[in-house]
């Protein structure tokens, strides 16, 4: 019996703190690909799947780490994305701090729902997060200064800290790649915190959590605040990027599109999201010659990784090298 | 209050939809014993437990604790207080590793951890003690093993070394020995006399001669109420004891 030390499944290096080597390598691959992405592929479809990689990120952010479904995350995306979008055509704001100012009014936003439907679980807490989002695409559709059914056109891209012209593609895409990089690094961070210890410890059990003295819901919450900034972040960014801001956004396919990434990358992964954004911006590019048929195409993938890759592609992968990633 | 009492029920009841599952129980817990709570099958010892750490609400009654009215606190005040529940399964972090687990109730020293832009590296002060704990269940071995890979008897073990993490003045263990095999029951029945030492211990349990051998005071509880109260031999003489465990209604 004494012999059996030899621990099986993944093995867990966070005991150290420091960032796994193959955690570095993957990081340093992104970067390498972000780089070369934009020679070999259209800038602007890049980009897009940056922002889009960035959500499903901070919204794994939420279910993946505190297991907590909201069915409203396109609120946070789509409201900042009107914030930073009014804010650079209207007020004139250099691209940077529009996009900030996105991200704070999602932050702020983030702060009142959660704290109004933190103490719902399950499936009702689903459906508070998404009443409340259809609260915010009905404001998004009649508050005067959306634009209505147009969305907010021609936003200026501007100049970036007042002196670089973004309106190149390319130039922007270094910016977006800093925006992109950056908050995943947050992201990483914030799981691999004390702070995130603690968010471990609630997914994994949360009546012990509290019998050790954790008053959870102020975690919950603070991670969910901390999911809708960075939602917002990728809905600023992105409104700066197509120069556009619409209800596209804000509507609720949006908050589903978001959870088929999660899924499908892989749900409480670190690098899952990404790919999971990566695959259905890329088939909703290419194959968007099919029209509708994309949609069922979708489907059938989702219907297939739900079968075959239950964790999600990342989730299966880390499986089989028994690593966590 | 009168002299010793750490933990105190007054008229203690909670009922379900006009089901009365405790109903007026009043407790006192005197400081520095093991003091046990049985009683046959319903008869209210998880409820009565529930409501002493406040997962559940009471209906009514009032708890004290240390002379300090807790009734309307939260579970995660009630932890902060001292007084720390264990789960009658095994409440482990089953996909944290021995370590971390034990580490999660010694992170709680540094208040909360909303630090979410730190390295999780300043957790590593806290292993040398985390080893500590897990040197005096028997874990050590199995510091990097994570806890669903524990045997049960292991997983209890761990729970009480994180239990123990906090130093919690008294301890509320709800069905320690429950789905154990007998090397395991008496490896923990020592370790909770070890761990009784300066602590008080509030226990439920089934296993009589656990309860025979460890408890200073016993509670009988029957049909959410109080039946008897003392130390094994009194109690196990009590002629409404013998018959509520053997069958009420035959006579």
């Amino acid at each position: 019996m004494s012999a059996a030390v030899a621990t099986s499944g993944i093995k867990v290096q966070q005991a150290t703190g420091g960032m796994p080597r193959h955690h570095v390598a993957i990081f340093i691959a992104l970067l390498a690909a972000g780089i070369v992405a934009p020679f070999m592929l259209y800038p602007v479809f890049v980009m897009k799947v940056m922002c889009f990689a960035l959500f499903a990120c901070a919204f794994n952010l939420l279910l993946g780490y505190t297991g907590l479904l909201s069915f409203g995350h396109a609120a946070y995306f789509g409201f900042a994305s009107y914030i930073c979008a009014y804010s650079a055509k209207s007020w004139g704001l250099t691209p940077e701090l529009a996009i900030l100012l996105g991200t704070a009014a999602a932050t702020v936003l983030g702060l009142v729902i959660g704290a109004l439907s933190i103490r719902r679980q399950g499936i009702y807490f689903a459906m508070v997060t998404l009443a409340f989002a259809q609260m915010v695409f009905f404001f998004c559709l009649q508050a005067p200064f959306t634009g209505g059914e147009d969305g907010i056109q021609a936003v200026p891209r501007g100049h970036l800290f007042g002196l670089i012209s973004l309106r190149s593609d390319f130039t922007l895409y270094w910016v977006v790649l800093a925006i992109t990089l950056g908050g995943l690094l947050a992201i990483y961070r914030i799981i691999h915190s004390p702070f995130g210890q603690v968010l471990k410890a609630i997914r994994e059990n949360e009546p012990r959590a509290v019998s050790l003295g954790y008053r959870v819901n102020r975690y919950k919450l603070a991670t969910f605040v901390l999911s809708a900034a960075l939602a917002g972040l990728a809905g600023s960014t992105k409104a700066i990027v197509f120069q556009l801001a619409s209800l596209t956004d804000v509507h609720w396919s949006m908050s589903g599109e978001v959870v088929l990434m999660t899924l499908i990358g892989g749900l409480g992964t670190v690098f899952g999201p990404i790919l999971g954004a990566t695959v259905i911006i890329t088939m909703q590019n290419y194959l968007a010659t099919f029209g509708a048929w994309v949609t069922i195409i979708q489907g059938i993938i989702f219907v297939v990784c739900v079968m075959l890759f239950r964790e999600g592609v990342i989730g299966v992968i880390s499986k089989w090298i028994k690593k966590p990633l | 209050m009168d002299d010793g009492v750490i933990l105190a029920a007054d008229n203690l009841t909670k009922e379900f939809r006009g089901f009365l599952a405790v109903e007026g129980v009043n407790l006192r817990v005197r400081r520095g014993q093991i003091h046990a709570l049985i009683g046959p099958n319903g008869a209210g010892k998880t409820t009565c437990f529930n409501l002493l750490t406040k997962f559940l609400p009471p209906t009514r009654g009032k708890i004290t604790y240390k002379g300090q009215d807790i009734t309307a606190l939260s579970p995660a005040d009630i932890a902060r207080l001292g007084l720390v529940r264990s789960f009658q399964i095994s409440a482990v972090f089953p996909h944290l590793t021995a370590l971390e687990n034990v580490r999660i109730a010694l992170q709680r020293q540094r208040g909360d951890s909303f630090d979410f832009w730190r390295s999780q590296k300043v957790l590593s002060d806290f292993d040398d003690r985390a080893r500590a704990l897990l040197a005096d269940v028997g874990l050590s071995e199995f510091e990097s093993t994570e806890a669903s890979d524990l045997s049960y008897g292991r997983k209890r073990a761990l729970e009480i070394a994180t239990t123990l993490a906090l130093d919690p003045e008294m301890l509320l263990l709800d069905e320690p020995m429950a789905g154990m095999g007998n090397e395991d029951v008496d490896r923990i029945a020592a370790l909770i006399k070890r761990i009784s030492a300066n602590r008080t211990i509030l226990m439920v349990e089934h296993n009589l001669s656990v309860v025979s051998s460890l408890s200073d005071t016993i509670t009988v509880l029957a049909r959410g109420k109080v039946l008897a109260e003392g130390d094994y031999a009194t109690v196990s003489k009590d002629p409404r004891v013998v018959e509520a465990y053997i069958g009420a209604g035959h006579g």
